[in-house]
This record gives structure tokens, sequence and C-alpha cells, in this order.
């Protein structure tokens, strides 16, 4: 990975408490994964930034270089790779999602 | 591109001599599984390493000949 991809995925999750990586838009998902993670977060009423990358090449060979996962949609918050479609709606399902976002200091909807 | 549930299977017990695999044809066309995997050598680590780990006994398929393995791993109770 470039030297600039590197720094631009560092740039988007620092600056954005919560941030997908995904395929498509949240409006318009173009993989069952990323609607389900979108679905997620939805549901918990989150505000989260996304990153398409299907429009992003470099970021989408990239950010699985930067958290070695080999998958997308990934999800980020605070800087942190929580996980990806099955990690986050077995959190989502467990409670653990809602709790680990309270606990870094982003607000909720009760699920 | 698509990768038989047999051979996922085998490289997750080559990696994971202990695991007790369960492989799923989730829609019949050999391109999405889902695998629930127990194993010791998930103990004391989180959701992303156990995840990790699958993936690097998968050598590199994931993402590749293996488009769709919806994974739920853990250490025996």
């Amino acid at each position: 990975m470039s030297e600039r991809t590197n720094n631009r995925i560092k740039e988007i999750i620092g600056n954005n408490d919560v941030v997908l990586f995904m395929k498509g838009v949240p409006a318009a998902p173009q993989c069952g994964f990323s609607a389900a993670v979108v679905q997620v977060l939805s549901q918990l009423h989150v505000p989260f930034t996304s990153v398409n990358v299907l429009e992003e090449l470099d970021i989408r060979e990239g950010i699985k270089a930067f958290s070695n996962w080999p998958t997308i949609p990934q999800l980020y918050v605070k800087g942190e790779f929580v996980g990806g479609c099955d990690i986050v709606r077995e959190m989502f399902q467990a409670g653990e999602l809602t709790t680990l976002l309270s606990e870094k200091g982003i607000a909720v909807a009760a699920a | 591109m698509a990768m038989v549930g047999t051979e996922i299977e085998r490289l997750i017990k080559e990696a994971f001599p202990d695991a007790h695999v369960v492989v799923v044809d989730l829609a019949g066309d050999g391109d999405h599984y889902a695998a629930r995997i127990t194993s010791e050598a998930f103990k004391g680590k989180n959701r992303v390493q156990q995840h990790q780990m699958v993936y690097d006994a998968l050598q590199g398929n994931m993402g590749g000949a293996l488009h769709a393995l919806a994974l739920q791993t853990s250490a025996p109770k």
C-alpha cells in the first residue's frame, strides 16, 4: 500500500468517530454484508461516515492491508477496527456494540 | 473460482488440529459458506484476532476464491 493511501486511511478514521468502509452507499449498498452493517448502525441511530470502496480502489485494497482483514465491510470506532459483518452482527445481538459505542462516548439509541 | 466446503474444513483442521468445525454451504453454489469453529487456540483472543487466525489458516483464499464465509468462532467452554 502506498504511503499516501495509508495516510488517507489514518486521516479518515482519525477524523471521524464511526467509519464504515463499505461497497456502495448507505442508501444503496452494493453487497449484502455491507447492507447488514448499515442496518445495524441505523437501528442504533449511530451517525457514521461511510467510504464507498467501489469508488476508491486504492482504499479498497489498502484497508485490507491496514487492518489485516481480507474483506469489506469494515467498521472503525474512534480509530479502532471493530470487525466485519459477522462480528458487528454478533456484537449487536449480544448488546456489546451498544456498550462499546457508549464506552467510547458515542450516543446510541436503545436497541 | 469457488472453493469446496471440504477444502475449507481441511485447511481449518490443519491449522487447528483440536478444532470442532462445522461448514455449511449456505446457497448451494460453492461460494457462500458459514463456518462454526471451536478451538482451544481461540482462548484469550478477541473476535477480530480469532477471525484473523481463521483467515490465515485459509491461506489467502478469503476475499479471493472464497467470496463469503460467515464465521462464528469460540473457545470450548
